[in-house]
């Protein structure tokens, strides 16, 4: 069968349509959701794509975390809908309490753009199972308030518990406590990240890899991984 | 509708000057000259009306009528972009110049429309607004025409690195671009960014956006079928940027009149974007017979160039326009340009179906007037009149001059200095026999300010959002893929070479146009149509006029030669401080076409063992060069010759070996020569290469010096797998193209330039990577 992985679209919303790409390639059916309608519309998976919802205002995410749709996913997320929060959805996904801290402005005050290398240091996902421990992976990074902040008991408890997800390799581009770059839930069906897998799915468009333009396609077993997760569930 | 009532017989004047007011009190005396109005052009509004303007309607005339909006100064000459055409340049022309943007036939069924704009002027007195809104504003341009907007770039001209307020204007507009072009969810595809001290009190912002849209998707932004509404939608209106255009971009200012800042708009992208998702919802339902985005000249342009542009009159009420501050008068609302703001055509018929659109996106919209079957605006407010109108007088029929022109008195000694005479007549030394010498200017020349990376700038900006990114920064053209399934895509490049310019306005412009040209063509794609984008001084001065004639001259003739038309442009003059202007400045935008984009050609290279071809002649020509700036602080002598029928030679034989799948990567050679082209490709991958100069020297006559610096046209650096060397070199020798192997790659980690210097490419990288963090950072 083929599963449904909804895609929510909230006012600034930016690289939904990117998102549902992805989900297609890796096999999947796209669905798109819609900020202001409760109604996920029985998606098996939701993804919080990147952006500016609500234009940034208050807080990056802080609006959105308050529309409609996020009262059904949360409910969802909690019952075990993976749910994975890219960029601006990390923030959402923050910002809704599904995961711990915060995100700041980028230590250097500016949005940055890169091709990012991360490790992925937990394979025990609904969005990761089909990485290795310790990968390193190559996706690009874009956000301009991506440093992420937690208390310090926060922050032992995530890498007592091994929350911590992906870390930043080589080069921490906006000051992200501990290099993280990435999150789990406890349960493991909530993830959130600031780079963007979606980016990295379809060869001739993704980051550059050493010696070739463009091909990099590691954000594809996101997508692929959620699938393989729904099969087994 | 309720938009126009009677007056009842208790009605108490407002106050605000009336039609009827002005009818009975000729000889009150208005402030026309403020608004930027000269005298004869206040006379000819008084003929046109039979009668003295109100203050509403001098406020639409004063911006309308604007060196900005009304082209007043460069009409005469933009005439020829559409004479100078054949039948054949015509052929894939959907939409030509005249609307808000140049529409052009790629094939299997899509168009793409494309535009560059200045907003040169905003941006020194407030870097950050100023730039913001000159990307919003290009983008509402191609909204219109009924396309997705579907990438950015921006051409910037800075001062000085090394002057104290250079910071301020880099940090401004780069942070503005950034901020907004990055919310709008539009991939920053490439530009330019040059410093030089004539752009010290004039920086140059210029944005350009691209659109594609299925054929049957065009639109035309008028008014024609009298009854329907007329609808203004997205931001309300505000006291920001009034006067704008009359006072900012129509008049040379000085740092000490008053502060100008309230003129500048301000932009709010997340607005913005709603804007442009609300605004293809009503098209693809199609609820609007035309929109129209509301830039310079907000209301006054929007209503008059629908009406005008429609061969219909409208009739609006000014009252009903919703407003961020109650206190803004008919003439500031006339005048405002307050961003994120469309202008609808809706037949009532569908307005329930338009209310549903905009509400979902909670964008705010109020009807404010009618389309009528009569060659008049008329303007309410409340129960009085206070615009009646022609609207062609406003939008179309302004003044037009054919300025004073005169060749410059500094322009025969300035071609007379050149790179052979200069230094009281012994000429640029050159190290010509000193390889470590040269070694150095190398690197001095690839880490200067203009030759340097630009990641410091472009990694500000997202170029990845779409998902249809096929080449960007540092890429010779941005490339971006319009049909999923087919692979069909186009390709962008701008250039301009204000050195070039200033020593010789007519084969400055050419060379720009060949260069972009050339840019596409490396990419793999086929250029197909040109927009620009000329910046200039003041028209008022001759010699600056001889300059715009010049090159304007030259871009029309460059394209009837290359058999590409313009499809559409932009003119900003008055770039200038004080008496100074700043070099003449055409910035020209080439858009290519591209079967399918994994055919495209990577700019650098990727492969070891492969061979590097140098194809194309080097001559001595290094007046005007990065190398005469950079090493000598000269500008003299006369730019480089351009032949475009071998251009487009040249680009034909590079399409022909990329569909045969010969070339591995290729690399133009412009500013700075064959020396700035070896290093980007070795460092674009991290790619090491031997390079030899001698048999350049030996074939092509020339020294060291020139080799490597030279900024010869017609040149492009490509790798060729062994596999494909016989092939490669037959294919160019057969199309007339000289070709010389002058290098071969290999993963050594250095760039060897032979009997001259062996960069570690890690330590090349941080030379040329490491200048704009540096100042900027």
């Amino acid at each position: 069968m083929t599963f449904k992985i909804g895609v929510v679209t909230f006012p600034g919303t930016l690289d939904d349509r990117d998102a549902q790409r992805a989900v297609r390639l890796a096999g999947g059916e796209a669905v798109a959701l819609w900020h202001a309608d409760e109604n996920l519309h029985k998606v098996d998976a939701v993804v919080l794509p990147g952006g500016f919802s609500y234009g940034d205002y208050l807080r990056c995410g802080a609006i959105a975390a308050q529309a409609p749709v996020m009262d059904s996913i949360i409910k969802a997320a909690n019952g075990g809908l993976p749910v994975l929060g890219i960029c601006n959805g990390f923030q959402v996904l923050v910002e809704s309490h599904l995961l711990p801290g915060g995100l700041i402005r980028n230590e250097k005050q500016h949005f940055i753009c890169r091709d990012q290398t991360l490790v992925v240091e937990n394979v025990d996902t609904a969005w990761t199972n089909q990485f290795t421990q310790n990968e390193e992976i190559v996706i690009p990074l874009k956000n301009g308030e991506g440093g992420y902040i937690a208390t310090d008991e926060t922050l032992k408890r995530l890498e007592g518990e091994g929350l911590v997800t992906f870390r930043y390799k080589d080069v921490n581009p906006n000051g992200s406590m501990n290099d993280i770059a990435g999150l789990r839930n406890e349960r493991g069906n909530v993830v959130g990240l600031m780079p963007h897998p979606e980016h990295a799915v379809e060869a001739g468009f993704g980051p550059d890899m050493p010696g070739t333009m463009r091909s990099g396609v590691d954000g594809l077993k996101f997508f692929t991984s959620v699938l393989n997760s729904l099969v087994n569930a | 509708m309720a938009l126009f009532k009677k007056k009842k017989p208790d009605f108490v004047p407002s106050g605000v000057d009336t039609t009827a007011n002005a009818a009975v009190t000729p000889d009150k005396a208005l402030p026309y000259a403020q608004l930027g109005l000269k005298d004869d052009e206040y006379a000819r509004i008084q003929e046109i009306l039979g009668r003295r303007p109100t203050a509403s309607e001098l406020a639409m005339y004063s911006v309308m009528w604007s060196e900005h909006c009304s082209y007043k100064s460069s009409k005469i000459y933009l005439r020829q972009f559409g004479e100078k055409v054949t039948d054949e340049m015509k052929k894939d022309l959907m939409v030509g110049m005249g609307e808000n943007a140049g529409v052009v036939d790629i094939g299997e069924g899509w168009a793409v429309t494309f535009k560059v704009e200045s907003h040169n002027h905003p941006s020194y007195i407030e870097p950050f607004q100023g730039a913001a809104t000159g990307v919003g504003g290009i983008v509402r341009d191609i909204l219109t025409m009924g396309a997705r907007p579907i990438a950015v770039m921006d051409q910037l001209r800075f001062g000085e690195p090394s002057n104290p307020d250079t910071a301020r204007v880099v940090h401004g507009v780069v942070d503005g671009i950034s901020f907004y072009g990055n919310c709008l969810g539009l991939p920053n595809i490439g530009g330019e960014t040059v410093f030089d001290k004539v752009y010290q009190g004039n920086p140059l912002v210029n944005a350009l956006s691209v659109g594609a849209l299925r054929h049957e998707d065009l639109k035309l932004a008028k008014a024609s079928n009298p009854g329907d509404l007329v609808i203004l939608f997205g931001a309300r209106t505000g006291a920001d940027g009034i006067g704008g255009v009359s006072v900012l971009a129509s008049e040379t200012f000085d740092s000490t009149g008053p502060s100008r800042r309230p003129a500048v708009q301000v932009g709010d992208p997340f607005a913005e974007k709603v804007l442009i998702e609300c605004c293809l919802e009503l098209y693809k339902a199609q609820v609007v017979a035309g929109i129209q985005d509301l830039g310079g000249a907000g209301i006054s342009c929007a209503t008059s160039e629908l009406a005008s542009n429609g061969g219909a009159g409208m009739r609006v009420q000014l009252q009903h326009v919703l407003k961020r501050d109650e206190s803004l008068t008919p003439e500031e609302i006339l005048m405002s340009e307050s961003q994120e703001r469309m202008m609808g055509i809706v037949p009532k018929k569908h307005l329930k179906a338009f209310e549903a659109i905009v509400n979902k996106w909670e964008v705010e919209y109020s009807v404010i007037g009618e389309v009528i079957n009569e060659d008049r605006l008329y303007i309410n407010w409340g129960e009085e009149e206070i615009v009646n109108v022609p609207p062609r007088t406003v939008a179309h029929d302004g003044p037009v001059y054919e300025r004073p022109v005169a060749y410059p008195a500094y322009q025969d000694a300035l071609n007379a200095n050149t790179v052979h005479v200069a230094a009281n007549g012994n000429g640029l030394h050159r190290h010509n026999d000193n390889g470590s010498e040269l070694a150095a200017q190398v690197v001095q020349v690839v880490s200067s300010p203009n030759q340097a990376d630009k990641g410091w700038i472009t990694d500000q900006y997202d170029r990845y959002v779409g998902g249809n990114t096929a080449l960007a920064q540092p890429d010779d053209s941005g490339m971006i893929r319009v049909d999923e399934k087919s692979g069909l895509g186009i390709a962008l490049a701008t250039d301009a070479n204000g050195r070039y310019c200033y020593l010789d306005p007519y084969q400055g412009a050419k060379l720009a146009l060949a260069e972009a040209y050339r840019n596409v063509a490396v990419g793999g794609a086929r250029p197909m149509a040109v927009t620009n984008c000329l910046n200039f001084g003041s028209p008022e001065n001759p010699e600056v006029m001889w300059q715009f004639k010049q090159a304007t001259a030259g871009l029309a003739d460059g394209c009837l030669e290359l058999g590409i038309p313009v499809t559409g442009g932009n003119v900003s003059f008055y770039n200038q401080t004080g008496d100074v202007a700043i070099h003449p400045t055409p910035v020209v935008g080439v858009l290519g076409v591209i079967d399918d984009v994994a055919r495209r050609i990577p700019s650098g290279w990727q492969d070891e063992g492969h061979n590097i071809y140098l194809l194309g002649v080097t001559k001595d020509e290094l007046d005007g060069s990065v190398w005469s700036e950079v090493i000598h602080g000269h500008l003299g002598g006369r730019p480089p010759v351009v032949d475009l029928a071998f251009e487009k030679q040249l680009a034909e034989a590079i399409a022909a070996g990329s569909e045969q799948g010969l070339i591995a990567s290729a690399h133009d050679l412009s500013e700075a020569g064959l020396a700035q082209a070896v290093v980007e490709c070795s460092l674009r991958f991290g790619m090491g290469a031997r390079i030899w100069l001698g048999e350049i020297c030996e074939r092509d006559g020339v020294d060291r010096t020139a080799a490597l610096f030279s900024e010869s046209t017609g040149r492009v650096l490509v790798s060729v797998g062994r596999e494909d060397d016989v092939k490669f070199v037959g294919l160019c020798e057969a199309r007339g193209i000289p070709v010389l192997r002058i290098g071969v790659t290999d993963n050594s980690g250095t760039l060897e330039i032979q009997d001259i210097a062996n960069w570690n490419l890690a330590d090349l990288g941080a030379a040329h990577k490491g200048t704009l963090a540096e100042l900027f950072g």
